[in-house]
Formats: structure tokens, C-alpha cells, sequence
């Protein structure tokens, strides 16, 4: 149960808004995190946390594609297809993943660590081609940066080649 | 790659490019960060402060390009409940990235630019809505809040003056509608991010139906040094009186340095293309360019010498929109380029108004068909038709935004679309009106 576990931060979020639904998203987030994806009981709690209704709960998760209503990998690898990004490669980008991968996007690798997607526009379109993984960008990616991405992640889950704050060009001392 | 010695006094990007520079509250205070929400506080009216910005002929960075000071005036004037200012920090137009540069690099100068206009307003309240995917920028800004509440900057009792700011991040899910502006509202109500009906004008009726301002990122940005260094200043800028100040042009595409390039408003396509972002990437000629996001239509090279400021980029039949240029080389099919647009809309389209939800699903496939060499010649009426049953027949200017890629491409490329239809007829591949079976 959610409630039990994160009251005190339920809290914090519940007092940000003047009205309870606001902590919709946010408290999606927080059961997302917990199960990797938003369970039914967890939409269940969440309705009677904002003394909402399970369907405005549902209604509403169906709406955001960040929201999964079904497990996916450890990894959530999500590839932007989008016009800037596929006019400097992403089409290549995906056809490498598909290959190291062995699956199509929409799938999970057997192991159960990786799920691959394509995704409309994350605003990098000037360090394309890029992907997101979990949390993180990764970007101007290159064959061989991927297969140490991949490594990294599968031998310590992260890699170092995640993005920081985001600067492009950058600047003289890096 | 780095950034070249810019050839103009940069405003928003200034700190940031300095180095050792973080965005931490101590580097910005060192550039002079919060002197003018110091100077203001207890100090100048919130009126005047108002006043200082229409002055200044600051114009919304998020798409539309509305007056900021203007917009701000639109608020009841005698009105003692709670108002709202809502932060756009969605940055959703593909080919747009410069909100997250802003946020990630210098957090404070979004943040003091959030607490004047909240000032100006008389909100106590305000919410940065940032979109789900920038975990790494909302955590940024989370933590420059932390800072800035504890210096007394933003919270109770604002440097002693008896103003209350409180800022919160609220994060996105996913919806590129979510960032128009009564979408976004929806969604921070917790709701499906369907836009809202106007009038009533977020002004009177915004968030929780309360008087609300909904600003853009870098329009908020550029509040701190309006107030430092004058409205006059300001208005010197760019391509006054009607385009004024800098603004962050996000370059991407077959260009051999894209990114973010701060520049007066006014300097021309070519300048930004073959100065700033070092030209074309090989010795392929430029073929188009997309001026002001993936809602922009696009332009061809006789366009190079437009001038990137609002008024000359609408005169030649575009819009500046979110200052997301992108760039094609000879050789990039221009159909293949409306269908990746396409399939983005329809993808992204909230399913509200007919004409929108049903009509990006028929250009999507009636393109598909094309670019797949199926296409018949009619299809071409076909998509003149749909676009322009979808234009200024939706609630939100989604419905504009969508039809712009293919108007504009069968324009200027209308060539193309009928070669790749001719091929059709040519192989017998085109399409049928009917499945054979069911003609007789
Ligand atoms: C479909 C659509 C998407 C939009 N996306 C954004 C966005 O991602 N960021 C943004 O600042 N404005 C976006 N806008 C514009 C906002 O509706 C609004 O005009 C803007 O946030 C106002 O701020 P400004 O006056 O400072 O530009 C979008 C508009 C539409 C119609
Ligand atoms: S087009 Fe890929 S990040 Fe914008």
C-alpha cells in the first residue's frame, strides 16, 4: 500500500495543490515507481486518496504515454522517431537495437531487461539520434556508443554516457 | 564541439557560457542573479512592473508571441482571491530545445524571472509545468527551489517585503498537447489534457477557474534583465518595436553545428544557418527549412534572406512559432518529411475535436500511401481537402499547426508528390478507391 509506505511524502504532495486531484500525476509517478507500473489496486488507492473515482483515475492514465498499464523491462529504452531526429539517423539507431536486442519495439527481451520503443520528440533534436532509457537521455549516439551503453547497463546498471545538464554547443571548458 | 565567440552581447545563455559557471544560487547571485527582484519587492508597484515589461515589447518565446505585459494586464484588476502563474516549461514542438538548456544550466534565472511575474501579478502561487521525460531538469529545478526559498528569495515573506512565492514542479506525463496553454492546465488539475473552450481566457477563468498567466520558459527568463537593465534597453534589441530582445533559435538537422544559438531578433535565415550553425553539414545544398517548430510550414531557399523576427517570418507565409528551425539537404524527400510530421500529429492528437482526431488519421495514411508508392492522383485533392477541413475547425490551434507541413510542402514540392504517384501508376500500384473484391 502506497499509503503506508510513502505518508509522509503523500503528504508534501497533497499540500502543494488546493484542490486534491492536482496530485494525480504525481502520485502516479510515486506508484509507478513502486511497481514499474500503475497497478489496478494502486489506481484504487489513488481514487480514494484524492476522493476521486477509479474510472477519473483511469481515464486519466490512459491519457499519458509515460504511464505504463503493463510491466515493461528494467530498462524502458525509448527512441525518438520524429522528424529531426530521423533526418540525422534514428531510423539507423533503431535498426541497430532491433538487431542487438532481437525484438521489435513494443516488445521485452526474454530476459526481462530491456523494452524497446519509439517515441514522438523529447526536445534533443539538435543531439540527435537520441534515446531515453529509465531517467536518462542519451544522445548523438553513434553504433559504438550504443554497445557500451547497452554493456554498461547490462553489467552495472547505468551507464556513464548519460546526459548531464543539458548545453549545445558546448562550452570551452566542457 | 564547442560554442564559437558569439558575436553579440548574449542575455540569457551569458551565464551559462561562462566557465566553471553551474547554475548553483551562489554563481548566479555572482552574476548579479536576484539584484532585480530585489529591486523591485516592497520597492515598485506591481503595476509598474507590468507597465516595465509591456515597455520592453517582450513577446511570449512559447509560440503564439503575445505581448507578455499585455497578456498580464488581462487580469482582474480589483479581484482579491488567489491567481495562479503557470510556468510552460513543456517544450513539446519537435525541434525545440532550448527551455531544457535554460532550466538545466541556469535554474535561478527562471526561477527570479517566475517570482517578478508572479509580482507583477499578484499570484502567490506558481507551477512550473515541465514535462515527464525531463527528470534530470525538473530535479534541478527542485533543488535551485530548495536554494532560493532558503536565501529568502522565494517562499514567505520574500526578502522581508511580506510577498508570499511559493514555486512547485509539477511534472508531465507525456502529451505534447499538454503544452498548450489550457491543456496544460487541464493536466495540472489531474485531469485528461483536453484544451479548454475560450473564451473564458485563462486571464479570468485559468487554473482551479481562478485568474491565471500561463508564460513560457524563456519569456519568463528574460524578466530579470528587463528590470536590471531597463525596458529601453530592451526594446533596442532585435528588430524593434514589434520584435524585440534576443531570442534562443534552436537549430537542428543537416547543418554542421546545431543547438542553441542566442541572436537578435531580426537576423536573417542565412545568417543563423551558414554564420551560427556553420552551414550545411556535406556539399549538399539546403533544400528546406522549418522556421518556428514542426507547426511552422516550411520554407525553400529563396527564403534564406527572411529575417527571423515575428512580423517577417509571418509576411512570408510562416511563423516564428518556438524558434525550432530545422534544416534539410538536397535529397531529403519532402513527402517523407510531411508523413514523419504527420505521423507525430496523429500520434499526439488528444482526440477532442473531430476533425482533428479523425483527419490526422486519414493525412497519415493518405501520405503512407504516397511515400509507399500506392498513391493515385486524387489523393492529392484529398489532403488539400482534409487539411483545410481541419484548419480553424478545432478548439486549439492544434488543428492549424497540423496542416501546415503538408500545405506548405505540397506548395513548394507539389513535384514530388506526383512523381512518387506517377511511380504508382506506373508498377499498377496504386491503391484502389475500393478493396477489389467489393466492386462489381
Ligand atoms: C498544440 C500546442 C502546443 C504548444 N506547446 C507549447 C510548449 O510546449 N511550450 C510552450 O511554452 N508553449 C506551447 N504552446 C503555446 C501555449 O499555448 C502558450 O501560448 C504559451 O505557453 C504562452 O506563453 P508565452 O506567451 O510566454 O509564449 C503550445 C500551443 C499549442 C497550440
Ligand atoms: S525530434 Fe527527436 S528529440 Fe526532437
Amino acid at each position: 500500500m502506497l499509503r503506508e509506505k510513502y505518508k509522509a511524502e503523500i503528504d508534501e504532495i497533497l499540500s502543494r495543490y488546493p484542490l486534491r486531484r492536482s496530485a494525480l500525476l504525481p502520485l502516479l509517478y510515486l506508484a509507478q515507481k513502486e511497481e514499474g507500473y500503475v497497478t489496478e489496486a494502486a489506481m484504487k488507492e489513488i481514487a480514494s486518496i484524492l476522493k476521486i473515482t477509479p474510472p477519473q483515475v483511469y481515464e486519466t492514465v490512459t491519457f499519458y504515454t509515460m504511464l505504463n498499464l503493463r510491466p515493461v523491462g528494467k530498462f524502458h529504452i525509448q527512441v525518438c522517431k520524429s522528424l529531426m531526429c530521423a533526418l540525422v539517423g534514428s531510423d539507423t539507431l533503431l535498426g541497430w537495437l532491433e538487431v542487438r536486442l532481437g525484438i521489435k519495439p513494443g516488445n521485452t527481451t526474454k530476459d526481462g531487461l530491456f523494452t524497446l520503443s519509439k517515441v514522438e520528440c523529447l526536445a534533443a533534436c539538435g543531439t540527435g539520434p537520441m534515446m531515453q532509457i529509465n531517467d536518462d537521455y542519451y544522445e548523438r549516439l553513434t553504433e559504438e556508443k550504443v554497445d557500451r551503453i547497452l554493456a554498461d547497463l547490462k553489467r552495472d546498471g547505468t551507464s556513464s554516457l548519460k546526459s548531464g545538464p543539458f548545453m549545445w554547443p558546448e562550452r570551452t571548458d566542457g | 564541439m564547442t560554442m564559437a565567440k558569439p558575436k553579440y552581447e548574449l542575455i540569457l545563455l551569458k551565464n551559462m557560457l561562462q566557465p566553471g559557471y553551474t547554475g548553483s544560487l551562489a554563481d548566479y547571485e555572482r552574476a548579479g542573479g536576484y539584484q532585480a527582484l530585489r529591486k523591485i519587492l516592497g520597492k515598485v508597484a506591481p503595476a509598474e512592473v507590468t507597465a516595465m515589461v509591456t515597455k520592453s515589447g517582450l513577446r511570449g518565446r512559447g509560440g503564439a508571441g503575445f505581448p507578455a505585459g499585455i497578456k498580464w494586464g488581462f487580469l482582474p484588476k480589483d479581484y482579491q482571491g488567489p491567481k495562479y502563474l503557470c510556468c510552460n516549461a513543456d517544450e513539446s514542438e519537435p525541434g525545440t530545445f532550448k527551455d531544457r538548456q535554460l532550466m538545466e544550466r541556469d535554474p535561478h534565472q527562471v526561477l527570479e524571472g517566475i517570482a517578478i511575474a508572479c509580482y507583477a501579478i499578484g499570484a502567490e502561487t506558481a507551477y512550473i509545468y515541465i514535462r515527464g521525460e525531463f527528470v534530470l531538469g525538473a530535479k534541478i529545478l527542485e533543488k535551485a527551489i530548495a536554494e532560493a526559498r532558503a536565501a529568502g528569495y522565494l517562499g514567505k515573506n520574500v526578502l522581508g517585503a511580506g510577498v508570499t512565492i511559493d514555486v512547485w514542479v509539477h511534472r508531465g506525463a507525456g502529451a505534447y498537447i499538454c503544452g498548450e496553454e489550457t491543456a496544460l492546465l487541464e493536466s495540472l488539475e489531474g485531469k485528461r489534457g483536453l484544451p479548454r473552450v475560450k473564451p473564458p481566457f485563462p486571464a479570468t477563468a485559468g487554473l482551479y477557474g481562478k485568474p491565471t498567466v500561463i508564460n513560457n520558459v524563456e519569456t519568463l527568463a528574460n524578466l530579470p534583465h528587463i528590470i536590471t537593465r531597463g525596458p529601453e534597453w530592451f526594446a533596442s534589441i532585435g528588430s524593434p518595436p514589434k520584435s524585440t530582445g534576443m531570442r534562443i533559435f534552436c537549430v537542428s538537422g543537416h547543418v554542421k553545428r546545431p543547438g542553441n544559438y542566442e541572436v537578435p531578433m531580426g537576423i536573417t535565415c542565412r545568417d543563423l544557418i551558414f554564420e551560427h550553425a556553420g552551414g550545411m553539414r556535406s556539399d549538399k545544398p539546403l533544400k528546406a527549412i522549418i522556421p518556428g517548430g514542426a507547426s511552422a510550414s516550411f520554407f525553400t531557399p529563396e527564403h534564406l534572406d527572411v529575417k527571423l523576427d515575428f512580423e517577417s517570418v509571418a509576411q512570408a507565409g510562416s511563423m516564428l512559432g518556438s524558434g525550432g528551425v530545422t534544416v534539410m539537404e538536397e535529397g531529403t524527400s519532402m513527402v517523407w518529411a510531411a508523413l514523419r510530421l504527420m505521423e507525430f500529429f496523429h500520434h499526439e492528437s488528444c482526440g477532442k475535436c473531430s476533425p482533428c482526431r479523425e483527419g490526422s488519421s486519414w493525412l497519415v495514411q493518405t501520405l503512407r500511401r504516397i511515400v509507399n508508392k500506392r498513391g493515385r492522383m486524387q489523393d492529392l485533392e484529398t489532403l488539400t481537402d482534409l487539411c483545410q477541413n481541419i484548419a480553424g475547425r478545432t478548439v486549439c490551434a492544434f488543428g492549424d499547426a497540423e496542416v501546415a507541413p503538408i500545405l506548405s510542402t505540397l506548395k513548394y514540392w507539389r513535384h514530388e508528390y506526383e512523381e512518387l504517384i506517377r511511380t504508382a501508376e506506373a508498377n499498377g500500384s496504386s491503391e484502389l478507391l475500393m478493396p477489389a473484391a467489393a466492386r462489381h
